[in-house]
């Protein structure tokens, strides 16, 4: 895809930076000239609407961090304040904590995309990986910033998820005592998440930038996962993709102003009102939506599992969600990447869809009766679609047949029959006008 | 150059990697304080025994006392407590050691091993879930003992964990009855 740059500089200032510091180069080469393929759908303009949420987060977080103080004593009034006195502060957090929620549903849109469209296959399994390493920054970061506000979820929220460190015998309580800085959550704790809070979103943008590098090395997938093969399959990133990505971000955002504006506290507990109180457990905590499914997974384990606890068997049920992640391309074993093609895949894509969300509403549910077992379940069903369902459906599954390529798959089989393999189209056989 | 000095090593081999182990211990020794300086500080170490008086507790009451930043149970169990607490047999206990540290690593999970010396409806733990660190509630839970809200692990009256995620019974600190109505901690 990095083929040869066709950028050139219109004047004399411009030859004269691209010959010191090709800088304008490399952004026409990326987002200008940059070939996609002619198919893509909505589904992928989730990418630069994550771009779009980090910058949104990051301006948001650093003007909030004006205004924040990350003392114990201080941090619940200083939130107050800025609800009550800053100027716009209301604006602020609550485009920052919606923000945040924003931020998943994107995200978990846009790797559910690349779950059925097989965007982690080979040779895209750096790019894939490199994607999961953002998630998990993510949820760090997010999990970090919940802390910040100092109300009773955040404070409780913070002992339980520190607490999964304690699971690992011997270095565990060490462990989360270098986290705490104590041997509770306090004052220690809340001012390093602040700093680490306002350190880890860079750390992304950092891995953003290896990740669209990655995406530009290999080129996009696209709906039908077959390989761009001619410059009929692709079309230029601006204006095509810059505009549908722009109706993307408008359309999304258009939903996330109606949150921040109408409905603000929707995706929040009311508890997280209340000042934190270390003597005190909330009846029932929950963490947001959007880490409940891990959640539900890790309350599953209930038994001991030989010489495992239930504690540490919790515990790495839920890290183990994650980590079979970054095995995901070598545990699908199909030769074809899209779900379009894979009749059955197809099914169980959405079953493991459903799963998810099934899994989420157990996490929200009280720890009692017939929930714990319903969550076993759906834990089970979880890892039996990395460990055994997708192994084996790659070697019975017998796919439909796939296109020649894109074009063909998109201007129709008469497009076809006027190519040799591999050779360009006669002209006129294409009727875009971006292809004269 | 590798033909006039074959494989035999030489001066400038042996420090090159002198030279590289000196840099690598010295790379780790500058990370530590780092990382040291993460855990818990002076003035959190800084000591822990602190006095409660005990003498308003009525049987069938509790008072909550604060030690090292986390909530300590002391309560004044009713008869009938005990009494349950008694009569579970030892097999049925998820955790069969008492987590005393009075005690010997080792000692069972029997009543009086997790009671107050002598003083057997007294009993004094961390009131912290051994899963994740939550508060639980008391008399409450399948066992009337404590149940934690966070994941449903459920203790019996005498704070030994019968259910639930949790691997351990709640821990009981280090203390001692100073005088009938005082318990020093720590």
């Amino acid at each position: 895809m990095s083929g040869h740059s066709s950028y050139v500089p219109t004047n004399r200032f411009m030859r004269w930076v691209d010959a010191r510091l090709p800088l304008p180069r490399l952004v026409y080469d990326s987002f200008v000239a940059f070939p996609v393929p002619r198919n893509l759908n909505y589904a992928y303009t989730f990418g630069g609407i994550l771009s779009l949420m980090l910058g949104i987060q990051i301006v948001t977080g650093v003007v909030l961090a004006m205004h924040y103080s990350g003392n114990s004593a201080l941090a619940f009034h200083s939130v107050e304040q800025i609800m009550r006195d800053v100027n716009w502060g209301w604006l602020m957090r609550y485009m920052h904590a919606n923000g945040a929620s924003f931020f998943f549903v994107a995200v978990y849109i846009h790797i559910f995309r690349g779950l059925y469209y097989g965007s982690y296959k080979a040779p895209r399994e750096i790019l894939w990986i490199l994607g999961v390493v953002i998630f998990l920054l993510m949820m760090a970061t997010a999990f970090m910033g919940y802390v910040l506000p100092w109300g009773q979820m955040s404070f409780w929220g913070a002992t339980v998820i520190t607490g999964f460190f304690t699971a690992f015998p011997i270095i565990g309580d060490p462990i989360q005592q270098l986290l705490l800085g104590g041997f509770a959550v306090d004052n220690a704790t809340l001012n390093r998440f602040f700093s680490l809070h306002y350190l880890l979103p860079f750390m992304i943008a950092g891995v953003v930038i290896l990740h669209i590098w990655a995406l530009h090395v290999t080129g996009q997938t696209n709906p039908t996962g077959v390989e761009v093969k001619t410059k009929d399959d692709v079309v230029p990133f601006t204006p095509h993709a810059t505009i549908k990505d722009g109706l993307g971000m408008v359309v999304f955002l258009l939903f996330y102003c109606w949150f921040v504006f109408y409905m603000p506290n929707f995706l929040g507990h009311p508890d997280n009102y209340i000042p934190a109180n270390p003597l005190k457990t909330p009846a029932h905590i929950v963490p947001e939506w959007y880490f409940l499914p891990f959640y539900a997974m890790l309350r599953a384990i209930t038994f001991n599992i030989g010489p495992i606890d239930s504690k540490l068997g919790g515990v790495l049920v839920m890290f183990g969600s994650i980590i079979v992640l970054f095995f995901l391309p070598w545990l699908d074993t199909s030769r074809v990447r899209s779900a379009v093609y894979r009749p059955i895949y197809r099914i169980f894509f959405w079953v493991l869809v459903v799963d998810t969300i099934f899994l989420g509403w157990l996490g929200s549910r009280p720890a009692e009766g017939i929930y714990p077992t319903l969550a076993l379940i759906g834990t089970i069903y979880y890892f039996a679609h990395w460990l055994v369902i997708l192994p084996v459906l790659g070697l019975v599954e017998t796919p439909r047949k796939l296109p020649a390529s894109i074009a063909e798959a998109v201007l129709g089989p008469n497009y076809a029959s006027g190519t040799a393999a591999g050779a360009a189209p006669p002209s006129g056989s294409v009727s875009a006008p971006e292809n004269r | 150059m590798s033909v006039d000095h074959p494989i035999e090593p030489t001066r400038r081999d042996f420090l090159l990697i002198a030279t590289g182990a000196v840099a690598a211990v010295g790379a780790a020794a500058a990370i530590w304080p780092f990382i040291d300086q993460m855990n818990p500080d002076a003035a959190t170490l800084a000591l822990a025994s602190i006095e409660v008086d005990v003498s308003q507790v009525a049987p069938g009451q509790s008072i909550t006392a604060k030690w090292r930043g986390r909530p300590v149970f002391i309560r004044q169990r009713t008869d009938e407590e005990v009494k349950a607490a008694k009569g579970a047999p030892l097999g049925d206990l998820k955790d069969p050691v008492a987590r005393n540290a009075n005690l010997p690593s080792d000692a069972p999970a029997t009543d009086e091993n997790r009671a107050a010396p002598g003083k057997e409806n007294w009993l004094v733990m961390v009131g912290v879930c051994t899963h994740l660190g939550c508060i639980p509630l008391g008399q409450s839970g399948d066992y009337d003992g404590w149940f934690c809200p966070c994941h449903g692990s459920t203790y019996d009256t005498a704070g030994r964990i019968r259910s639930g995620p949790a691997p351990e019974n709640m821990a009981i600190p280090p203390f001692e009855f100073t005088s009938d109505t005082t318990l020093r901690i720590g």
